[in-house]
């Protein structure tokens, strides 16, 4: 503030202030972090504390592919949202069709991972210990997956009809911000559960 | 700003049929109304946690005593810590917040009003969940009615074995949902402190009310967050057979307790910062005198804000947690209160020299700051491990804690209700009212909670639904029981009068007490849309700027 000027002052020439969208979705987002790592500090807590089996490293295969699909799919929401910014409707379309391909990919990975630990290993969530924290843990990030998808399809709904353009793009950024959360918290996750639980 | 003349269609809105009326406030947006909402429903939930601690108290008013028996009184102290934290004091501090701080930074709305209308109905739901145990958790015959494992639920109680039926569950279930409403307000408030202040407004000028509230909404989305994953863990447990806090397969009943407390201490801090806010508002207008140490309030909150993080074991000192723990937690406990202590003599030196007038809020303000310290000094006390270990337990920590909520932060609380009150119905409440609810609450309160520490010193443990008779408690037991009726006469004046002034009052104007912050600077009530020209500041206090152009603060500043 200028204090020499006379009575008034100068009224402000710039006034700019963060985008409520992205911060309230930061603040959303660092709420799922405190949940996730309470789900993460109980999953590491209880390794190995298991009174019986199965236990991790007999029943436990590394999924690598499905986990190459998700992280990937952070580089193809950055690309549609990229070029959404860009005005190129069409681009931005197909990079989010396979986000969502890719992040149903993971899906149906952990779909099988559990039918197989279910049917073939007999191992339910309250069989042990690891079985109640493993499918806590990694069920509470499928299905922030789930619900990611369900935002993705909504917006993909939208794109087919025509609806999304340009001026969308800030919108679709917030909702991707979600998205790269969930990835990142499989990074979390996945070395939690497969590297150091194994 | 010139809000007054412009004619609002509300105005009229006293013609339409009631159903119109109740379906606006229904399905209102309007940051205004929903804190209305929030308020009055916390109203209520008082006065239902009220008269279980009336029902708490008079069961212990002498030895064997049967007007309970011992299933009743468990349920009743489950219900009223559960009630008074989560179904009156959060939702009427969210209420505040949600009507004072768009006000306050020159804003028209919060930043998501439909996120704000649903935080509302899922915390209001959220309590109608809580209490409608008393009718639909009977599942097994004997198996209580309604929640009955205390407020902090520890593990094995809430287990499947010894919680039958599905009281726990509707425990559970109602704090999980109050939760995402609470979790939803938070990200609201964080959001419209950040994005939609008015210009000019930089953090360094904003009321300490919005920062002190800042800073509680950045401790709910740290906080509450444990608890939302900690009560689907107990789901887990309970409806699906998972073993986290099953001791029989394993699991561990101490990580219930750190998950409860990760949230359970900063939810004190939840709870008290908003009363801080109150009172750095309210303290510097009645003693005419700019905040002292505005710099120094903010560090402080936000100190206040880092450390709360870290020492929520000082709660489970009798666990066993061993040397290197309990002396951390101790360390971080007792470095906690030089930040609350900056507070106190930041408001301290505020009032020194100041013109104080003794109105209702002022009055209230001031037991605040004597009685905050109090509790924070048997906090300091308590904060010693083995202190702890000889009085955790014990009604020393109840009074201890009831010192913090009740002499800290209802005090404020209702300096606040007194303050905003012209602001937020357009008439002044009858101060001969508000002058005797404080003295009636003031004398109750310390009936009750200053007695209530001697029988704790004297060995009496929390929770017991009676005692032996000779054992040094019978009188003191007495005295804090006849507190008890000062206070609820203390809070039917205060109900009284709310209503009485409500219609009868008479017209507040814009400005009663010739404040300084922008909330007085539009109508009482507010139109909806706030301030027809949204206001430009240059200081901290831009009413004192537009009321002494001669001598502005910004000069200063």
């Amino acid at each position: 503030m200028n204090t020499t000027s006379t009575t008034l002052p100068r009224p402000e020439l710039e006034w700019e202030l963060p985008a409520r969208g992205r911060v309230g979705m930061c603040a959303l987002i660092t709420a799922e972090a405190a949940i996730f790592t309470i789900f993460v500090v109980a999953y590491l807590f209880y390794v190995g504390k298991s009174l019986r089996g199965p236990v991790p490293k007999d029943v436990l295969r590394v999924p690598i592919f499905y986990t190459i699909c998700l992280l990937s799919s952070s580089l193809t929401i950055h690309a549609a949202a990229k070029a959404l910014r860009r005005a190129s409707v069409r681009s931005f379309g197909i990079m989010w069709s396979a986000t969502i391909a890719l992040g149903a990919t993971f899906l149906y990975g952990t779909a099988t991972e559990w039918h197989r630990l279910i049917y073939h290993d007999g191992l339910t969530i309250s069989t042990n210990l690891f079985g109640t924290t493993y499918y806590s843990l990694v069920g509470l990030h499928g299905f922030h997956v789930v619900v990611g998808l369900m935002c993705l399809c909504a917006v993909m709904a939208f794109t087919l009809v025509g609806a999304v353009k340009q001026e969308h793009a800030e919108r679709i950024d917030v909702l991707s911000l979600y998205w790269h959360f969930v990835d990142a918290v499989w990074i979390v996750v996945f070395t939690v559960v497969y590297v150091i639980g194994r | 700003m010139s809000t007054d003349s412009i004619a609002w269609p509300s105005t009229t809105a006293e013609s339409r049929p009631l159903v119109d009326r109740l379906h606006e406030w229904i399905t209102t947006v309007d940051h205004k109304r929903l804190g209305i909402l929030y308020i009055v429903y916390a109203l209520l939930f008082l006065v239902i946690g009220g008269i279980e601690a009336t029902v708490i108290r008079i069961q212990l008013i002498r030895p064997h005593n049967d007007f309970v028996s011992p299933q009743v009184f468990n349920r009743m102290f489950t219900m009223h810590g559960t009630t008074m934290i989560f179904f009156v004091v959060m939702p009427v501090l969210f209420g505040f917040a949600n009507y004072l701080i768009p006000l306050m930074i020159g804003a028209r709305d919060m930043s998501f009003p439909r996120l704000n209308a649903f935080s509302f109905w899922m915390t209001a739901f959220g309590g109608l969940l809580l209490y409608f145990s008393l009718v639909g958790a009977n599942g097994l015959y004997g198996a209580g009615n309604a929640p009955d494992v205390g407020w902090f639920a520890y593990a094995p109680l809430t287990s499947r074995t010894f919680s039958l039926g599905h009281s726990t569950d509707f425990w559970t279930l109602a704090l999980l949902v109050s939760g995402f409403g609470s979790i939803g307000t938070a990200i609201n408030i964080v959001a419209t402190v950040l994005c939609m202040r008015c210009p000019g407004m930089t953090l360094a000028k904003m009321p300490l009310f919005a920062w002190l509230n800042f800073v509680m909404a950045g401790l709910v989305i740290l906080a509450v967050s444990p608890l939302t994953a900690a009560q689907i863990m107990l789901l887990v447990d309970r409806y699906l057979g998972g073993h986290f806090f099953d001791t029989q397969a394993g699991g561990s009943a101490v990580i219930w307790m750190h998950f409860f407390w990760i949230f359970g201490h900063p939810e004190v801090y939840v709870l008290v910062l908003p009363a801080f806010a109150f009172a750095s508002e309210i303290i510097p207008v009645f003693s005419r005198k700019p905040i002292f140490g505005y710099s120094v309030m903010v560090g402080a909150t936000v100190a206040i804000g880092f450390i709360s993080m870290s020492v929520w074991a000082h709660h489970m000192f009798t666990v066993g947690m061993g040397p290197n723990a309990n002396t951390f937690f101790v360390l971080s406990t007792m470095a906690i209160a030089v930040p609350t202590g900056i507070k106190i003599f930041n408001w301290l030196a505020t009032i020194w020299g100041g013109k104080i007038e003794f109105k209702t809020p002022m009055l209230f303000c001031i037991a605040f700051l004597f009685q905050f310290l109090v509790a924070g000094l048997t906090g300091v006390m308590l904060s010693a491990a083995p202190f702890d270990w000889q009085l955790g337990n014990s009604y020393f920590v109840v009074a201890h804690f009831h010192y913090v909520i009740v002499g800290g932060i209802l005090f404020t609380l209702f300096g606040a209700f007194y303050y905003w009150f012209p602001k937020m119905s357009g008439r002044m409440y009858s101060e001969t009212l508000g002058i005797l609810h404080f003295w009636l609450f003031f004398i109750g309160f310390h009936l009750t909670f200053d007695f209530m520490h001697i029988p704790g010193l004297l060995g009496m443990p929390r929770r017991i639904y009676t005692y032996e008779p000779g054992r040094g408690w019978d009188t003191w037991n007495l005295i804090v029981t006849i507190g008890v009726f000062f206070q609820a006469a203390g809070i039917l004046v205060f109900l009284g009068n709310l209503l009485w002034s409500y219609f009868r009052g008479k017209a507040a104007g814009t400005d009663p007490w010739d404040a300084w912050t922008l909330e007085w600077s539009t109508s009482s009530p507010p139109p909806a849309y706030n301030f027809s020209v949204i206001p430009t500041v240059h200081s901290r206090r831009p009413l004192w700027d537009v009321k002494h152009p001669d001598d502005p603060d910004w000069k200063y500043e």
